[in-house]
């Protein structure tokens, strides 16, 4: 009952993102502003996280595939299949979520705590709207593009690795990059990174919102919006593979 | 003037508010009191609706505040300034944006006719110097004159301050109620102020409403405030070592 009041709660608060609006000039300027907050200042820990896991996937992939008649341009079809459909996506939406949706519930709930939200809200400004939609749209635009980024960096990541340990050779690498490649799988990653953008930056702002209390109950926000987030996230995960690669 | 009309608010089990009602008259400071945990600040915050009341009314200049549809709510709310109890700061503005906020918000003027606005409620609270400062760079005084400003920069007819006073010492108390008193009779604003501060009572209380344990037990003046016959409002104002030693004097 308690879970179904909530995800009734989470929808009227989706809901009342749309109602008074303010005006396309306020919200572009905050949209700006969360870009570069979403984005910009994540980049770096994308470039990290995601080369290490490209590096790490080739080499355990090569560990893995052993026998001599399998060729080693497998390896990096492997990690390719593995980059777009999984770890770009899904695995950076973990971290996205950790850093991101954190942040974003942080911030709501010390305006809620420090009563910011209730001086918005009593000069008969809608807060949500313009407190939560620019940080959903400026998700929705940024993280599509730190998938991008970390499926590259991913890709490269594998073949420095490649590379410099002798695994396989660039040109091994980049074949198997190419081989059989559908670029469906470009698309599909790009729709579960719009969904995913979507979920993690309204469930953390809808956590931090709805804080009540001080200090200590705006960090369990906080970690309350990264598990919700991160639950989400692979319950979306499942969805969009059953419905968008399923084969029946 | 604000009018409200049996006022009940619960939470959970526990009944805050009993079926309150007043006036609230224009022009003068109209001052909620009682002890801590009566719920002054729920009555205050019922009436202009950050927390939704379960039962009763409020007119704002006989406009039904409870039963307007949203956008006649709007309406209302964009005449009404507040000062809440830390101030309220948003912490990514410096002090001038912080103040500008409403006017870019509700207002069609041009910039120019926005800074000059914000430069005169700055110096009306004292605080001519102090436009690019940060929220975190202001003592707990300035925060609450800035949270003026801000209050008034769009002349509100309906002025609200939750414990304006909360966390000062006794002169800047002082100054931040006469500064309260002399903008609310400036700009005729209908103001209620919400404190326990028994210096701000008998400062600036033109009218008083007195709240205990959830009951509207009394109600008056200043000046009649310290003969008001009831023994919680006796034990209220005279908990105050000052006003217990004027008591002996007076007897």
């Amino acid at each position: 009952m308690g879970l179904l009041k909530e995800i009734g709660k989470y929808f009227i608060f989706l809901g009342r993102l749309f109602t008074n609006r303010e005006s396309f000039k306020t919200h572009y300027k905050l949209v700006i502003d969360e870009c570069l907050l979403i984005g910009i200042d994540s980049i770096l820990l994308f470039v990290l996280v995601s080369t290490f896991i490209g590096a790490v996937s080739t080499v355990q992939t090569a560990f893995n595939l052993v026998a001599p008649y399998i060729p080693k341009y497998v390896i990096s079809q492997v990690v390719r299949e593995m980059t777009v459909l999984e770890l770009a996506p899904t695995v950076m939406a973990i971290v996205y979520a950790g850093k991101v949706g954190s942040s974003m519930s942080g911030n709501l709930g010390t305006m809620r705590i420090t009563e910011q939200i209730d001086a918005i809200e009593v000069m008969g400004i809608n807060s949500i709207n313009y407190l939560v939609l620019p940080k959903i749209i400026a998700s929705l635009l940024m993280y599509p593009l730190l998938v991008v980024i970390s499926g590259v960096c991913a890709l490269t990541g594998g073949y420095l690795v490649g590379m410099i340990t002798g695994i396989l050779a660039p040109t091994e690498y980049v074949y198997g990059i190419r081989y059989l490649f559908n670029d469906f799988t470009i698309t599909f990653a790009l729709i579960k990174a719009i969904t995913f953008g979507f979920l993690v930056a309204s469930i953390s702002s809808y956590k931090g919102y709805y804080t009540t209390g001080g200090a200590l109950e705006v960090g369990m926000s906080s970690t309350k919006a990264v598990t919700t987030s991160v639950i989400a996230v692979l319950l979306a995960d499942y969805v969009l593979a059953q419905l968008l690669l399923s084969p029946a | 003037m604000i009018e409200i009309q049996n006022i009940s608010k619960s939470f959970g089990d526990k009944q805050v508010l009993r079926s309150i009602s007043g006036v609230f008259e224009k022009g003068r400071t109209n001052l909620i009191i009682g002890a801590s945990g009566t719920g002054k600040s729920v009555l205050l915050k019922c009436i202009v609706e950050l927390i939704k009341p379960d039962e009763g009314l409020v007119f704002f200049d006989n406009r039904n505040f409870t039963e307007s549809n949203r956008h006649e709510k709007i309406e209302i709310r964009r005449e009404i300034g507040m000062l809440f109890q830390g101030g309220a700061l948003f912490d990514s503005k410096n002090v001038e944006e912080n103040v500008r906020f409403p006017l870019d918000m509700l207002a069609v003027m041009p910039r120019d006719e926005k800074q000059d606005r914000v430069n005169l409620v700055l110096n009306r609270v004292g605080l001519q110097n102090a436009n690019k400062k940060m929220p975190s760079e202001l003592s707990g005084g300035m925060r609450k004159r800035v949270g003026i400003a801000r209050a008034i920069v769009n002349s509100p007819k309906y002025l609200f301050c939750d414990e304006p006073n909360s966390g000062l010492d006794p002169q800047t108390s002082i100054l931040i109620d006469e500064l309260i008193q002399a903008l609310t009779a400036d700009y005729d604003t209908t103001t209620i102020v919400v404190t326990h501060d028994m210096n701000s009572v008998m400062g600036i209380g033109d009218n008083i409403m007195f709240l205990y344990q959830g009951d509207k037990l009394w109600e008056g003046s200043k000046d009649n405030i310290t003969h008001s016959g009831v023994k919680e409002v006796d034990d209220f104002v005279f908990a105050n070592k000052v006003m217990m030693a004027m008591r002996k004097e007076n007897t």
